[in-house]
């Protein structure tokens, strides 16, 4: 009777880095996923080498080439204040993914514990809480951002914790269904019954099994993290001047757009695609993992 | 099912009134009132406080709460900051013109989002759907604000077809808005056709390949009679709750869409009242929009609960 003692864990169950490999491999294999990532990996590569490789200085004025048309010395033409048009659209989405490459993980941890814990939970402190998650999803999107940026200023310390807190707020009702559809599963029973405390059964049960959604998620949040930063700063709400933003360049050029429109066109195939490989990535990451979130309601 | 209606009606109470709490805390926290606003470097010594004394603002939190709750519940939400405009009169105005544009993008929106979403969901992977898919990931992803610049630049600098921006009042009847919001509300319409047509695909998708569907395929029901009468009636139900967060949506104050338009709804109303720092009309504001937004919710719930038989027992199995 000796050898009647066998482990559960299959010999072949692979690292979670090893299955992520996989993910990713996987992903990529679709056509959505390949091009997803790779506009997603264009721009990462450029926002990160950009200040090397711009032709000029993104501050510099030049009042005799205002509102010039492209030519050789300026690929895309000179903007209002007479400053090259390529060089701010090279370097136009460093703020944006780096705000939003932080404020992304700070959101999903945070929503998601908070989601898992209350799934987990239940009872009042669970009902309180989604009324508190209810009456916030209620507020009108963009306005709480605004009013902080107003107040406080449009620095990175105030936009990532802003946005993050923001776009926690969803992801914790997500989170918390993720954790309703595993909660009632055997092992989390078995772990109940092994008399494991709520943490150790959040860190070592629910946390691994929700966490497929909870990337798909994050994937997802981010392009629109990337949509409501961009909007912000066309709004005049977000990356202070002259630092340059696609969001802010769109608006300032959309002035002068029947002069020179050549000055809207560089950052808005810029931004677009940057959003478009995110989402395209998040679509394909969804389908490689089998998670349908058109199902659910869009908040 | 009358306990589910009350329960439910209880709920939008609720969140209502703790949207109004949360609301009005936020305002108490960030720093500055209205009279530091309006009284700017003046803002000092007694003149402060003969200001504070006339708003009422010297008063404790609680009792300015329940005074400005009182009102709202009244929809009379007081003056703005500077003491010269009556504030619901002038929402009501921007509201008339935001239910204007929200009407014109629902009523092309709807019917466009269900048409493709039924074609996109019936060809499944093929290149209608292919086609239709690709587009609502463009039309979702691409910023407002850049697909209203696109249409400005094709259609009123190059072709001069459509006005650029809205340059009628906010007071001026419905009528004059014509033909001016029509570029507003296309893009509105993109943003939300792909929302809804997504979907209204994966419902189709799902009630084609169930039991009942395969069951009448294989009794020999015609395909198109098998479309209308078995699967369509259950896939469009679940669209309901996606068109009223898109109601919701549009009445919320389409910030980014006006501000390119230059169209006077509550969305400008919202962003020159955060740069004139006017807190009772950002109080006001909210409010109503979160109001709505529970309010267009609470409807749609109620209305599938009606029209779904299944949705009722199920949910109060599940409490």
């Amino acid at each position: 009777m000796t050898d009647a003692v066998t482990t559960n864990i299959p010999a072949d169950r692979p690292s979670t880095l090893r299955r992520w490999g996989q993910v990713f491999r996987d992903l990529i294999r679709r056509p959505s996923g390949a091009i997803g990532v790779f506009l997603v990996a264009i721009h990462v590569i450029v926002a990160l080498i950009s200040p090397w490789i711009v032709p000029y200085d993104f501050k510099t004025m030049d009042s005799a080439i205002i509102l010039a048309p492209p030519t050789a010395e300026h690929w895309m033409g000179t903007d209002a204040l007479g400053r090259d048009v390529l060089t701010r659209v090279l370097m136009g989405g460093r703020e944006a993914l780096w705000v939003c490459f932080l404020a992304i993980p700070l959101t999903m941890i945070w929503g998601g514990l908070v989601g898992v814990y209350l799934g987990l939970r239940g009872g009042w402190v669970d009902e309180v809480a989604m009324r508190l998650v209810d009456a916030f999803l209620a507020l009108p999107g963009i306005l709480p951002l605004m009013v902080f940026v107003f107040v406080f200023g449009a620095g990175n310390e105030v936009l990532i914790p802003t946005l993050a807190f923001f776009f926690g707020i969803p992801v914790i009702r997500v989170a918390r269904g993720a954790t309703h559809d595993v909660v009632a599963r055997d092992y989390v029973l078995a772990a109940r019954a092994r008399g494991h405390s709520r943490a150790s059964i959040m860190r070592r049960e629910l946390l691994p099994n929700t966490l497929d959604v909870m990337m798909v998620e994050g994937a997802m949040r981010l392009s629109w993290m990337l949509l409501t930063f961009s909007s912000l700063s066309f709004l005049g709400f977000g990356v202070t001047p002259p630092t340059p933003d696609w969001g802010q360049m769109i608006s300032e050029a959309r002035v002068y757009m029947s002069l020179a429109p050549w000055g809207v066109l560089g950052p808005m195939i810029a931004l677009s695609t940057l959003i478009i490989g995110v989402n395209l990535t998040a679509d394909a990451l969804a389908k490689t993992l089998g998670i349908d979130r058109t199902r659910k309601a869009v908040v | 099912m009358i306990n589910l209606l009350l329960r439910r009606l209880a709920l939008g109470v609720v969140t209502v009134w703790l949207v109004s709490v949360i609301i009005f805390a936020g305002m108490e926290v960030l720093p500055g009132d209205a009279c530091t606003v309006v009284l700017e470097r003046d803002a000092q010594g007694e003149v402060l406080e003969n200001c504070r004394k006339n708003l009422g603002l010297d008063k404790p939190a609680l009792q300015r709460y329940l005074d400005w709750a009182a009102g709202a519940a009244r929809g009379d939400f007081g003056l703005s900051a500077d003491g010269t405009t009556k504030i619901s009169t002038e929402v009501a105005l921007r509201v008339k013109n935001s239910i204007l544009l929200a009407a014109g993008a629902l009523s092309v929106g709807v019917p466009l989002a269900i048409l493709l979403g039924v074609i996109a969901g019936l060809a499944r992977d093929r290149f209608p759907d292919i086609f239709v898919s690709t587009l609502a990931i463009f039309a979702m992803t691409i910023p407002e604000f850049v697909t209203a610049t696109i249409l400005v630049l094709i259609f009123s600098i190059w072709l001069g077809l459509l006005p650029a921006v809205v340059l009628t009042p906010a007071d001026a009847p419905a009528l004059e808005f014509w033909p001016e919001f029509i570029p507003a509300v296309i893009v509105l319409v993109m943003v939300m056709v792909a929302h809804i047509m997504r979907m209204v695909r994966s419902s189709v998708i799902e009630v084609m390949a169930s039991e009942y569907v395969q069951m009448a395929t294989l009794k020999g029901v015609p395909y198109w009679r098998i479309v209308f009468r078995h699967a369509l009636p259950n896939a469009l139900l679940p669209a309901i709750n996606v068109v009223a967060l898109t109601v919701a949506w549009l009445l919320g104050g389409v910030v980014v869409v006006e501000v390119v338009f230059n169209y006077p709804g509550i969305g400008r109303m919202m962003i020159d009242a955060i740069s004139d720092r006017d807190l009772p009309i950002i109080q006001a504001l909210v409010m109503l929009i979160a109001a709505t937004y529970v309010l267009v919710n609470l409807v749609a719930d109620l209305a599938s609960m009606l029209l779904n038989p299944r949705l009722r027992t199920l949910k109060m199995r599940a409490k």
